[in-house]
């Protein structure tokens, strides 16, 4: 049996391209950027010439790229590094209720151990926040915003450009997470804003154990990990040359390739989300219908657990995720679900299928010809018949209609 | 040079342990795969359970909590034995094959004693499923809530009321009026200290005399869902 992979934004493989061009920088390159002698002026050219790729596509300077070790380990970097060296201006961090938990729980820690007070701005029944709520939540003790660029769960992107814009106004410096933007999304720092933005080579074909925090020149921060001194000082530990060499190839493939690829997965996309909400009834949307990520399907289906369709789907060689309930270490429902206004019974099946480079349409028509019959055997045996109209607002259920016939 | 190919195996260091989540593997065993992909005593269909005669019914959990479950059951009066049990479930794969094998133990062998039946714990279904991630055992007592519930709805109607058994909730934490039911929601949850039970529950925040018997009762309910702590 084909698997049929449609979780990439759990992680993505590493592109054939990308591995190739890292496989010298394994035992014939090895050398250390620091070192003086040849084996280590080669490697640092080589590094030098990835963080000028980088750099390039991000349009920043070179010296404001640094290499870590995850995308975690960007935005807590980011967070905790602002944080702790802004005590004298104030403890203040705005942050939003939809946040990956590398951001919320970044957040908790310093609201807990170091005495940050943190705000979450809500969002609306779309997944997005209001330029108008950052404003009135900005204190002058607020020492960062951080704000994720696209949402890994639903995939709803923030208008990054207009937030950035009311934290400049206030001379407030401003993060954004791009984990699931990198890649997919104009990543130019200069059209966003923005002061500090992660990106994590999972998520974009290049290996695990990679990310990249983007630091805006002159901006001051406390760093995570002290040490040789690499990476400007901000994040020391001998730098992993080959995983450089592959977030840097595979950004370059994806930005050589996003306009074609976003294209080809925004149909896909559609054809899976219009087959579903056609072909199964009491089924929705999550998230924003247009600004959201090329890839990105979340549907919530009525009645059942998400993680008793997960279990049927991968007995037919599909990978999804759910973001609910059982599958997680929580029992709670998701917490992206929730803020999104849905109510407690009808955040615990909610599906998020991920398409990625290898999908294809066979993958899509096959997803939609086996959920019907597996929503139909769960909802059998099910006790509970939600009523739709407790779930969505009237001009919503409508829209669900509408967004069936474009196809 | 050879190359060393790490196989994808449960480590025998793993191997029947209480492990860390991290370490554990959610993956089910093919006891629970074969009652969830097809559960036995279920009901499919409106009209099986229109046509259905129980001797009770109990239903616990709601959707809006992640998982309900609805149990019809079937008594023999003169031998005081349970014949046959029926249930629906809106919960995740181990809530319904724990339910399902649970049905089968009722009904196996001509039914079982009501007395027997109200000792079953959870633990007991999870023997037969063979086992089940220790982070699913919540799932599993949903179905045993249920019963109780049903078998309760059966002394009800029967005339039998002084057999009802109520769990009654007492109140442990005087203050934010936090009871012994949470308590034991919080361990079924996975809290392990009273740190967990705390994060979770408030207790004791404010109402601190109670903190010794919160402990107490976090040992209880460990002990009786989850085995004693080696």
């Amino acid at each position: 049996m084909k698997e049929i992979y449609l979780d990439h934004a759990a992680t993505t493989f590493v592109d054939p391209r990308v591995k190739a061009a890292m496989e010298k920088y394994w035992t014939e390159e090895f050398g250390n950027p620091g070192s003086f002698h040849t084996a280590g002026l080669r490697a640092l050219r080589v590094m030098n010439a990835a963080r000028a790729s980088v750099a390039k596509i991000m349009n920043c300077a070179s010296e404001e790229v640094i290499f870590t070790g995850s995308g975690t380990e960007s935005i807590n970097t980011a967070i905790k590094g602002v944080f702790r060296a802004s005590k004298a201006k104030g403890k203040h961090i705005i942050t939003t209720t939809t946040e990956h938990h590398a951001v919320l729980e970044t957040c908790e820690y310093l609201q807990k151990h170091e005495g940050a007070d943190v705000t979450y701005l809500p969002v609306d029944n779309r997944g997005q926040v209001h330029p108008d709520q950052l404003a009135k939540a900005i204190r002058p003790d607020t020492v960062l915003v951080t704000i994720m660029y696209a949402n890994n769960e639903i995939g709803t992107i923030n208008r990054i450009a207009e937030l950035a814009a009311v934290a400049k106004q206030n001379r407030v410096l401003f993060h954004t997470d791009a984990c699931q933007a990198g890649g997919v999304l104009d990543i130019d720092v200069k059209k966003l804003g923005v002061d500090l933005m992660t990106i994590n080579g999972s998520k974009l074909y290049a290996p695990k154990g990679i990310g990249v925090l983007f630091m805006r020149r002159g901006v001051q921060i406390h760093p995570l990990i002290h040490g040789g001194g690499q990476e400007f000082r901000m994040r020391s530990g001998t730098e992993n040359v080959p995983m450089i060499v592959g977030f840097a190839t595979a950004l370059e493939l994806a930005t050589q390739e996003r306009a074609a690829e976003n294209a080809r997965l925004v149909l896909l996309r559609d054809k899976l989300v219009a087959g579903i909400l056609k072909s199964v009834p009491k089924t929705f949307l999550n998230g924003h219908p247009t600004e959201r990520l090329a890839n990105n399907a979340n549907i919530s289906f009525m009645d059942i657990e998400g993680e008793a369709l997960l279990l049927y789907m991968n007995e037919h060689g599909i990978c999804a995720s759910t973001g609910s309930a059982c599958t997680s270490k929580s029992l709670d429902p998701s917490h992206v679900i929730l803020a999104l206004g849905l109510p407690y019974e009808a955040s615990h099946g909610s599906i998020r299928f991920t398409l990625g480079k290898y999908t294809t349409e066979e993958d899509v028509n096959k997803v939609i010809e086996v959920l019907p019959e597996i929503v139909l055997t769960l909802r059998k045996i099910s006790p509970v018949n939600i009523d739709m109209k407790d779930v969505l607002p009237q001009e919503r259920l409508q829209e669900k209609v509408q967004e069936v016939k474009i196809k | 040079m050879s190359a060393i190919t790490l196989k994808p195996v449960i480590h025998p260091d793993l191997q029947g342990k209480k492990v860390a989540a991290e370490l554990e593997e959610w993956f089910y065993t093919d006891i629970v795969k074969d009652h969830f992909f097809s559960p036995r005593n279920i009901f499919r269909t409106q009209k099986e359970i229109d046509d259905y005669k129980p001797d009770g019914v109990g239903m616990v959990g709601s959707p809006a909590c992640g998982d309900m479950m609805k149990m019809w059951i079937k008594v023999d009066k003169a031998t005081d034995t349970l014949t046959e049990c029926k249930w629906q479930t809106f919960g995740c794969g181990s809530a319904i094959a724990s339910t399902s094998m649970l049905s089968v133990m009722l009904s196996e062998n001509g039914g079982m004693k009501l007395e027997k039946a109200l000792q079953l714990k959870p633990q007991d279904i999870v023997k037969r499923l063979v086992d089940l991630p220790a982070r699913k055992f919540h799932c599993s007592v949903l179905g045993d809530k249920a019963l109780r519930a049903a078998i309760n709805d059966y002394f009800r109607k029967s005339g039998q009321d002084s057999r009802v058994v109520v769990e009654g909730a007492k109140i442990i934490d005087k203050i934010l009026k936090i009871t012994d039911k949470d308590i034991e929601e919080a361990v079924l949850e996975g809290a392990v200290t009273f740190e967990d039970v705390q994060k979770k529950t408030k207790v004791g925040i404010q109402d601190k005399s109670c903190i010794p018997e919160v402990e107490q009762l976090i040992r209880f309910y460990r002990e009786k869902f989850f085995g004693a702590d080696k």
